[in-house]
């Protein structure tokens, strides 16, 4: 028996949510851990798997697996569940893991589940506990078939980096033209930027900050903290900031350990994507703000002289 | 073209999440019902398409028939017709076959849905359809632009977008700024009441997973304020008490 977990990386580096899903393959102790891995990823990071808990790595080389087209994607899982007679597949949630969990789901005939946040039971059946209503709650949710296959949101398992290199062997898995269906044409791409979705700190504006040319500020904080830049979905709307940042219901859920809300009222839907963080900050002048009421921490101000307070506390911190 | 739009009838988002029987049953008590609003994005990008490609646009919803009133709206807004598929949408996979099994001889160019429902927030149904049909599913996707056969497609990945062609048929999971929100007119309305709206059963499916009990977070703790002059006491406590930085 095994489980394979599909890793991804970015520009041949493995994701960190990957590797955590490494980890949380490991914990369920399930059989040997095989990591999968398509496309061009760099020879040292796919060994440093070992360190999360691989027991192996099947590298999928084929070059037209560079670009994430998820169709291929499903046909390599598929195929790599076959030969290594694995019953479990594991993957960190992205903008490409559901659909290809969903299309690999249909193929093998699994149970399938997303955003599990914890490491399954298994006292009783393969119970798995997802979140659900936008992190409003969780189901408990028993999969039925021998063959399972489970998304993971992030902090699902405790991380943990130890023990040696992996072996990696290549894999090469029988694809046909209709695996390949879109053509990349372009990306646009934010860089040098720590990206929200595996932020462990976020600093995220809101409508108080008046406008774009204010945001030097949350720009300074976040570089202090080494956070990455969130807004609400005004401000995305307004385009006072990228798309990507829009954190709630309707943008990008975050789960980072620490979350600083600047004039933001705290709507439902906007608390909706942050409310699995593990420590909230909201700095606003309205003391009735009903983001008071989701924070762990609150400073009633205005933000124009308490941010670059807490800016220069940070940086004193630090030295 | 031929457009078909899965929708969703699902709480609103400002409704209280609780439970009942045992936190086995979701409690209606008091919940406003709406078309999800990542299907709401989807709509209106099709009724766009519509106007300027020419399409026919068809809504399904796999549900009761207390669904009705949210297809309704989804016909106010401009769906030409609708198709209530009658079954309680209990998993991803039973929602994935049933709207295969509708979408399979009807020959659609277009198959719309949202990003993610915002009860079960699974994701997953696009590509479970695609798959189910042998066709391409693609999500989540900001642009939507059709040439010829052709689509092009801005596509949402981490930290930005990407940017795709694709052959038609295909399934897209859509999400904002594909198109502005539209709200039903007063003759949309009208006219709704008089669209067709056909009730189908759902073909024999099985259910690869049971919902067994449903949980609420923990409730927040007491928060703590902080004097606007202190923002060392801030950092100190984030620092030593909180330990995240
Ligand atoms: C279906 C649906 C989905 C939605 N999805 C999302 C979503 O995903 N994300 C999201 O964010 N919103 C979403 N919204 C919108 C949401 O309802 C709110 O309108 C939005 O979050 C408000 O943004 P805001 O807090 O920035 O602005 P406002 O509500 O205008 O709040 C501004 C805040 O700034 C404070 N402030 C003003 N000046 C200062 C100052 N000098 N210093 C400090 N504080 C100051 C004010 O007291 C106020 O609390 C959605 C709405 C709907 C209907
Ligand atoms: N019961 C349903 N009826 C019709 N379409 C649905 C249903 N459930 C989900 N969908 C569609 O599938 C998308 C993704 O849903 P999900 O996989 O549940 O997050 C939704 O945005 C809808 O477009």
């Amino acid at each position: 028996m095994s489980v394979i977990v599909f890793v991804e990386h970015d520009e041949g580096r493995i994701k960190k949510s990957s590797r955590e899903a490494v980890c949380y393959a490991s914990a369920i102790d399930a059989g040997d851990v095989i990591a999968l891995v398509c496309g061009n990823a760099e020879p040292k990071e796919m060994e440093l798997l070992g360190q999360n808990g691989a027991d192996r790595v099947l590298h999928a080389t084929e070059s037209r697996l560079d670009h994430g087209d998820i169709q291929a994607y499903a046909s390599v899982i598929s195929q790599a569940m076959d030969n290594e007679n694995a019953d479990i597949v594991i993957l960190a949630k992205s903008s490409v893991s559901d659909a290809v969990a969903a299309r690999t789901a249909i193929k093998s005939n699994a149970s399938f589940a997303t955003n599990v946040t914890e490491l399954p039971n298994t006292s009783d059946g393969f119970m798995v506990k997802r979140s659900i209503f936008t992190g409003n709650a969780f189901a408990w949710v028993k999969l039925l078939k021998a063959k399972k296959i489970i998304g993971i949101s992030k902090n699902a398992v405790a991380y943990k980096e130890e023990g040696g290199s992996a072996e990696v062997s290549d894999f090469s898995p029988v694809l046909n033209e209709s695996d390949f269906n879109s053509t990349v044409t372009g990306r646009d791409k934010a860089t040098g930027v720590v990206l929200l979705p595996e932020a462990e700190i976020i600093v995220s504006g809101g409508r108080g900050l008046k406008g774009p040319e204010n945001w030097g500020m949350i720009e300074d904080l976040a570089e202090a903290l080494g956070a990455a830049t969130g807004c609400s979905k005004p401000v995305s709307d307004l385009e006072w900031r990228p798309h990507r940042e829009h954190v709630g219901q309707t943008g990008v859920k975050v789960s980072p350990n620490l979350y600083i809300a600047v004039g933001i009222s705290g709507a439902i839907q906007h608390l909706a994507g942050v409310n699995s963080s593990k420590v909230i900050v909201v700095i606003n002048k309205d003391p009735e703000a009903p983001f008071f009421n989701a924070a762990d921490y609150g400073v009633v101000g205005d933000a124009f002289e308490v941010v670059p307070k807490l800016t220069d506390a940070v940086k004193a911190m630090r030295d | 073209m031929k457009i078909l739009v899965c929708i969703t009838h699902v709480p609103d988002t400002t409704s209280r999440i609780a439970f009942t029987d045992g936190d086995t049953k979701f409690d209606t008590n008091g919940v406003q019902y709406i078309i999800g609003p990542y299907e709401d994005y989807a709509i209106a990008r099709a009724i766009e398409l519509k106007e300027s490609h020419g399409a026919a646009v068809t809504v399904v919803n796999v549900g009761g028939a207390e669904t009705e009133p949210t297809i309704r709206k989804a016909l106010a807004i401009g769906a030409d017709d609708a198709i209530r598929i009658n079954a309680d949408p209990e998993d991803s996979f039973f929602v994935a076959t049933q709207i295969a099994n509708v979408a399979k001889d009807g020959d659609y160019d277009l198959i719309l849905m949202g990003r993610e429902s915002i009860d079960f927030n699974g994701g997953v149904v696009h590509g479970m359809v695609g798959e189910l049909l042998g066709i391409p599913s693609v999500s989540p996707v900001m642009k939507l632009d059709i040439d010829g056969n052709v689509s092009k497609i801005a596509r949402e990945i981490e930290g930005g977008k990407e940017f795709i062609e694709l052959k038609m048929p295909f399934v897209a999971g859509c999400q904002e700024p594909i198109a502005e929100w539209k709200i039903p007119n007063m003759r949309g309305i009208m006219t709704a009441r008089s669209k067709p709206l056909n009730v189908v059963d759902p073909v024999d499916s099985e259910h690869p997973d049971k919902l067994v009990k449903f949980e609420l977070p923990p409730p927040k703790g007491t928060i703590k304020m902080i004097d606007p002059g202190q923002m060392d006491e801030l950092v100190s406590l984030l620092k030593n008490e909180a330990k995240v930085l």
